[in-house]
């Protein structure tokens, strides 16, 4: 895939993806204080030559809407990998909203959605985004589900 | 040293920063500080933002981290930055030794009727950029000392921030493209080259 920039605010579902880029001279991890911050960093990577990939759970979605209208309007290509909250056996009711909204929300600025509900499809639809995010210019999230990430547990 | 009232000329102060560019890439965050850098004179290797408030200064890490031999300088306003303070955060933990963020600071919300912003009532962004870790940081208040930052710009390791004190007298509008793809295309195209742009 050839990314070298990974933005990314932790998730318990992104946990090991982010330590496999800490260690991977090839790539630079970008730890983020907020998503929108990873949109606008992606926008900059791409500027100068190289590929990136944010890293969120869908909690950060709606963080990101007003930055992602400039990649849009720039038709610059934005790969984002979002972890779901607020579904799938979710405890907390507060994760709950952003969750429903983070569809709706996602499409209205202009991303393509792609979601994935099995461990073994999460490859492929990664690479498939990836292409489709590289070659169109176009924004695509990948949204990962509970199910294959498992529901946090407050215990 | 502070002063009273800001006295130095934005546009003048953004003619004197990017003189000296070279093939420097430049990010100018949206509103007065667009038209000050295309008034400066335009070039491909500008990236004008018309929108997305608060990313320039992360625009410009992602670019110095991708090109790390060329200079990037962000050139934004006081508003602007305030809507993106945890980018100096993330710029710090970077480290990008190539990075510039400069800030053409009128204590105001220029383009919504001159609202006090929060460095009116003192917030000090320089501050707060030394805090996150920056290499080197400063609030230029003259002309005297900005002709000294002006070659740390380009010299200094990063990252570098300078907050520059300027009046909030505004000066016509200068407006560069605005249309996306094309402000897009043509800074790859400068910088990489068709082949590699378009690919």
């Amino acid at each position: 895939m050839d990314v070298k920039q990974v933005g990314y605010v932790p998730d318990s579902g992104h946990a090991r993806l982010i330590n496999l880029v800490r260690a991977d001279r090839g790539m630079r991890a970008v730890p983020l204080t907020t998503e929108e911050e990873g949109v606008a960093l992606a926008l900059g990577a791409w500027l100068g030559g190289e590929r990136s990939v944010l890293l969120m759970q869908s909690s950060g979605a709606g963080n990101c809407i007003n930055m992602l209208g400039m990649v849009n309007e720039c038709r610059v290509p934005l790969l984002a990998l979002v972890t779901m909250r607020g579904h799938w056996g979710e405890f907390n009711p507060w994760q709950v909203p952003m969750s429903r909204a983070t569809v709706p929300s996602l499409e209205a600025i202009g991303v393509v959605v792609q979601t994935v509900d099995r461990a073994a499809e999460v490859g492929d639809t990664v690479a498939a985004a990836a292409r489709l995010a590289f070659s169109t210019y176009r924004m695509v999230a990948v949204l990962i589900s509970q199910r294959v990430v498992g529901a946090k547990q407050f215990k | 040293m502070k002063h009273g009232n800001p006295t130095l000329d934005r546009r003048r102060v953004a003619a004197d920063i990017l003189k000296p560019r070279g093939n420097a890439l430049v990010v100018a965050g949206l509103g007065a500080p667009v038209w000050d850098t295309a008034a400066a004179g335009d070039s491909p290797l500008n990236f004008h933002t018309w929108g997305g408030m608060g990313g320039a200064a992360m625009i410009g890490l992602g670019l110095a981290l991708a090109q790390p031999h060329r200079r990037v300088l962000v050139i934004t306003g006081d508003g602007e930055l305030l809507m993106g303070l945890g980018s100096l955060a993330t710029i710090a933990v970077q480290k990008p030794r190539n990075l510039v963020v400069i800030v053409l600071d009128n204590e105001r919300y220029g383009e919504t009727g001159m609202q006090d912003t929060h460095t009116r009532f003192g917030v000090d962004l320089a501050g707060m950029a030394k805090a996150a870790g920056f290499r080197a940081s400063g609030t230029v208040y003259s002309a005297a000392q900005l002709k000294t930052w002006i070659p740390r710009f380009y010299r200094q390791p990063g990252p570098v921030f300078c907050d520059v004190k300027v009046s909030t007298q505004s000066a016509p509008m200068v407006l560069p493209p605005r249309d996306g793809p094309t402000l897009r295309n043509r800074f790859r195209e400068a910088l990489l080259g068709a082949a590699q742009a378009y690919k």
